[in-house]
């Protein structure tokens, strides 16, 4: 098994030692097979003895599982000890002994169902703990969702000016009643004093200017630096959106206090402070982040769920679910986005809870009404004009910007980020985010469409023009006489070029700053600046198709459906369409996205034109590269995650993946009945492996079982403390009865009950797409390769992913040893003099980095070795072809 | 000191959770004692010579139309059907108390995390100092990452087995909770492991 640290990308040191080494392969085996031959048949014996206990399967769960032999005197670890069957931070949990743990826990709450009322009780609420858990959760994050909502508000109003009849209002509710606004105006009202009103006594001019101008830049900074402070100083694990984190704990990793109380709190805390600082990030992440730990905290109170990580992650499934529901007040996309994006295991009940916690918390932000318009979303648009065929090509076009837009995101935002993880640059996060933030202020607020709330602008964009509509995107020329009617397209007026310019700059400051702000030490979302950019890019393509159709009108395209006078082209549909396509790009989801949009907007007839541009969005950006934001910062982060989706096509076997590696030291086992407790120490502290196989002997090499570190390290700690006469050299014993010993030596040490007696194992000649494939579907943690029962080695998730980013890579196929001949050929045929030169280069490398005279002495035999080699097999290749 | 501070966080967190009970209540209590919360708000859009306007009424939801609303009526008699056509009314509620108490209770909390985050960062460097001079520093900085593999077992037994008194409990898990946020800070701004 792999060491603790999360594996390291870009491994291929054992690269070029591989073809030298191909044959002792073989030989190791054959070595192995002739010394056990000499001890098959005591083994056979003792194996037999072993398996009559029955139903041994998982008993190394807690103990309690196993088979209870009272025929032994010295049985006192029969009781469970405490803490095995836990996980380390950073390490995967298994999900095939997690379930079977709950379906033993499930066997025995049935079973003393029947014994009393009592019992009775707690079976059903042991049933029902599910719904209470999901129901809890529902309600804390709808309850948090509308805190948030509120107070993001209002402190986002509180940079430009403050309510002076009643402090707590933001600027729309401070003019509630107001009778003072007009038409054109819609804000202003006497109540609602700006910075510069209340410091200078002044509303307009120069100096208003200015000073709103800088007390803008001051509470965007200020804002900002509480946030990162607060960060950084109470929950590191509150900042960026959480959803990649998310995603690989669901898949079963352990990070602990990633899902805490002081993270939930600080980063609802300081979520709505980094939203108000107008950073472009938006809330909708991190408010998944915040619903999953409240799933993660409620089901403490639940021991169903609590002490089952398998079980946790159902109700952290459930609760992502809630809060995409309350993030875009979208139920039916949150328990999509749930099934498509974050959750790696989900079956129907599941499904069904995530529904119901969708349900609640979008029940609760309902009743909670954060925005005072009785809906769940900011941007619900109510018009319902028809789309036309014809239309489908900007909308595809729309699709294929937002693609573009997603790689281009994806590869500038990683490489930032990984600037960020291997340079001295990451080592200052505060001044960082303040840089970014007082960047952001000072060239968002000369533009009116920066200066406002990203999900504020987002709703101007969606909004169509209508008669009602006084915003500057919709000043059209014959709205100023005011006579006309106003059901169709107008030519533009000042306004609208005007606006349109300020939206093109706006869309050019987002694309940037987006991509410097997802990573900050800040709680901070991606949904939304993405459908801004979408949205201007998509309002800009259709107010340029309005122009078009309005000024050819007789063009062939135009002429069927656009006639003068009728209304053909939405531009507020564009903006819509457009925000799904950049979504789409960014976080490559189809299914739920659209979902989400069409919840978001209510517009049902537009479900076509938003398929359309998210399906041609995935296409174009799987085009440049296959993974996702999400995926993409899962692999710069290195998080064991196994991805699903993508395909192993590989032809390796599973010998080649296996630890250890050929020029390794062997696998560390431990013998099943003539280890002392001290040997054991010795073992568990040279090396750092997570889990040991238990064989029969050193000379048999063949497989009992499997134990974990930390059970082995807290079995014996546990043991010294309680049990008498466990001493140093004390023997320790995984079979069922004590071995003989001489009569003086002190009390063995029975350790059955935390031996995994049925690991999964699989024969060293096993493709490797099956032992994916079992990874992948089951979820395992390690895996033992056998050969004739001989353990040979272990595959761990880790090795997997190592081995998948190796063949991702595809370095020269030397890699991968035995590769398959013909690859290697052909690689060979086509570039022999290539592969020698990239050889030496890569040797002299090496040689340079190394002081050791004795190891370049090694090197340069290997080089010799493999370039003879390579010549033979250019010329074999040359040759055959 | 501290674990008062700890103790009052926590109590925080715990009004934090049945906010929701409480903004209920509340919504439940303001919607019929304030009638500020509702109105009828409506757009009209310019009409002839008439500029555009918006009217905003404290009426209920089935008074919330044009003609309820508009007042004064800026158009004479035969207009006013056509004039209303077009006007546009919405019926909007709101719940004040929500909203107060929504953003007092966020600004408190704010205030008391900076206020601790002032004493962790500030103050408790200097008490310390100043009472156990500089070597008890850093000895407790030094007993943080302890990578034994059976001190970790030790800590894991240990954890159900101490019945110790409440101060203790509480002070035992602030120290926990502060080599957690250490550990964390470690991994996220200095080793670069996660959320990079």
């Amino acid at each position: 098994m792999e060491s603790e640290q999360l594996y390291h990308r870009g491994y291929c040191r054992n690269s070029y030692n591989s073809i030298a080494s191909a044959s002792s392969d073989e030989e190791l085996l054959d070595g192995a097979g002739v010394i056990m031959d000499f001890h098959t048949t005591e083994d056979d014996n003792l194996l037999d003895g072993d398996a009559a206990s029955p139903g041994s399967n998982y008993a190394m769960s807690n103990g309690g599982g196993a088979p209870s032999s009272s025929t032994h005197l010295l049985d006192f670890l029969e009781e469970p000890i405490p803490g095995v069957g836990t996980y380390d931070d950073f390490h995967t949990i298994d999900w095939v002994r997690e379930k079977c743990k709950d379906r033993e826990r499930h066997r025995k709450i049935n079973s003393k169902k029947k014994e009393s009322a009592w019992e009775f009780t707690k079976s059903l609420y042991d049933a029902w703990s599910g719904w209470l858990v999901v129901t809890l959760t529902g309600l804390a994050s709808g309850a948090l969702a509308g805190l948030i909502d509120i107070a993001a508000d209002w402190m986002n109003d509180l940079k430009e000016g403050v309510c002076l009849s009643a402090l707590w209002f933001n600027h729309e509710q401070c003019c509630w009643t107001s009778n003072e606004t007009t038409f054109a105006e819609r804000d202003k009202c006497p109540q609602w004093k700006s910075w510069a009103e209340l410091i200078l006594g002044q509303a307009e001019g120069p100096g208003s200017y200015i000073m709103n101008y800088f007390m803008y830049i001051y509470w965007a900074l200020s804002f900002a630096f509480l946030a990162v402070c607060l960060v950084k100083v109470f929950a590191p694990y509150a900042c960026g959106s959480g959803i990649p984190e998310i995603k690989t704990i669901l898949s079963g990793f352990i990070i602990r206090g990633y899902l805490g109380k002081w993270t939930l709190m600080i980063k609802t805390i300081t979520l709505v402070l980094a939203v108000a600082s107008g950073l472009s990030l938006g809330k909708e992440g991190p408010l998944v982040h915040v619903a999953c730990c409240c799933g993660n905290i409620f089901s403490y109170l639940f021991p169903k769920y609590s002490k089952n990580e398998a079980k946790k992650r159902e109700v952290l499934s459930a609760a992502s679910a809630a809060g995409v529901s309350v993030a875009f007040g979208a139920p039916i996309g949150g328990v999509l986005f749930s099934l498509e994006e974050v959750s790696y295991y989900f079956p129907l009940k599941t499904l069904w809870r995530s529904f119901f916690a969708a349900l609640v918390a979008a029940f609760v932000l309902r009743s909670i009404n954060p925005f005072g318009n009785s809906r769940l979303v900011l941007f619900y648009v109510e018009y319902h004009t028809p789309w036309y065929l014809f239309e489908l090509i900007p909308f595809i076009l729309l699709g294929v910007f937002g693609g573009l837009w997603g790689a281009f995101f994806i590869k500038a935002n990683i490489a930032w980020c990984r600037r960020r993880k291997s340079t001295r640059f990451g080592r200052y996060p505060v001044l960082e985010v303040i840089l970014v933030a007082a960047i952001t202020a000072v060239v968002a607020f000369p533009n009116p469409y920066t200066r406002k709330n990203t999900s504020e602008l987002i709703k101007e964009l969606f909004t169509d023009c209508g008669p009602l509509e006084s915003s500057q995107l919709c000043q059209y020329r014959s709205q100023m006489n005011g006579t006309k009617a106003f059901s169709d397209d107008q030519p533009a007026g000042p306004g609208v070029y005007s606006a349109m310019w300020q939206l093109c700059l706006a869309l050019i400051f987002k694309i940037i700053m987006t991509i410097f702000t997802f990573g900050l030490k800040v709680p901070s979302g991606l949904f939304i600046p993405s459908m801004a950019i979408g949205a201007i890019a998509g309002r800009i393509v259709g107010i340029a198709m309005e122009q078009l159709a309005y000024y050819h009108h007789d063009w062939f395209l135009f002429k069927e459906w656009c006639e003068v006078g009728a209304d053909c082209i939405t531009p507020g549909l564009y903006a819509m369409v457009g925000a799904a396509a950049c979504l789409g790009g960014v976080t490559r989801m189809t299914v739920s996205l659209v979902i989400i949009v069409f919840e978001l907007t209510g517009g049902l007839e537009y479900i076509v034109p938003l398929m359309a541009a998210v399906m041609t969005s995935k296409w174009v950006g799987d085009a440049f590269g296959r993974e996702g934001i999400y995926e993409a910062h899962i692999r710069l982060n290195g998080y064991p995650f196994l991805d699903s989706k993508e395909e192993f096509t590989h032809t390796t076997l599973a010998r080649e993946v296996m630890r250890p590696r050929r020029n390794d030291p062997p696998l560390a086992v431990l013998t099943q009945d003539d280890l002392t407790v001290e040997e054991l120490q010795g073992i568990i502290n040279e090396t750092s492996y997570n889990g040991f196989p238990v064989i029969v002997s050193k000379e048999s090499q063949r497989l009992v079982g499997f134990a974990l570190r930390r059970d082995i390290t807290i079995a014996i700690e546990n043991a010294r403390r309680k049990q008498e006469g466990i001493v140093l050299n004390s023997r320790v014993y995984f079979t069922q009865h004590a071995p003989t010993l001489p009569a003086d030596s002190p009390r063995p040490l029975k350790l059955r009950s935390i031996l995994d007696m049925s690991p999964f194992t699989v024969t060293d000649h096993t493709p490797m797409e099956i032992v994916v494939d079992i990874f992948r579907k089951l979820g395992l943690r390690q895996c033992l390769v056998t050969h004739n029962g001989i353990v040979l080695g272990i595959i761990t998730k880790k090795n997997i992913l190592e081995h998948l980013e190796e063949l991702k890579q595809q370095s020269p196929p030397l890699v991968t040893s035995p590769a398959p001949l013909h690859t290697l050929i052909t690689f060979v045929r086509f570039s022999p003099r290539l592969l020698l030169m990239i050889l030496v280069i890569k040797t002299k490398s090496r040689l340079k980095a190394t002081k050791n005279t004795k190891n370049e002495l090694k090197l340069l035999i290997l080089l010799t070795k493999q370039a003879k080699m390579l010549n033979l097999i250019a010329d074999i290749s040359t040759s055959v072809f | 000191m501290l674990w008062v501070l700890m103790l009052h966080s926590l109590s925080i967190r715990g009004h934090y959770t049945s906010s929701l009970l409480a903004t209920l209540i509340e919504t439940a209590q303001t919607q019929q004692s304030n009638s500020e919360d509702i109105r009828c708000k409506c757009i009209c859009p310019p009409y002839r010579e008439v500029e555009g306007q918006i009217y905003k009424q404290n009426v209920s939801l089935k008074d919330c139309n044009c003609l309820h609303v508009v007042d004064p009526m800026p158009v004479d008699g035969k207009d006013v059907e056509a004039y209303c056509l077009r006007c546009e009314c919405k019926y909007e509620e709101r719940s004040s108390g929500t909203i107060k108490f929504t953003i007092i209770m966020y600004l408190s909390i704010l205030g008391l995390l900076l206020l601790y985050m002032v004493y962790l960062t500030l103050l408790e460097p200097m008490l310390k100092r100043r009472l156990f001079g500089h070597s008890q520093l850093i000895q407790s900085d030094d007993d943080v990452g302890d990578q034994q593999p059976f001190a970790n077992a030790h800590n894991v037994l240990s954890r159900s087995h101490s019945r110790s008194n409440v101060l203790n409990k509480v002070e035992h898990a602030q120290q926990r909770w502060r080599r957690q946020v250490q550990e964390q800070r470690k991994s996220v701004f200095d080793r670069h492991v996660v959320l990079s």
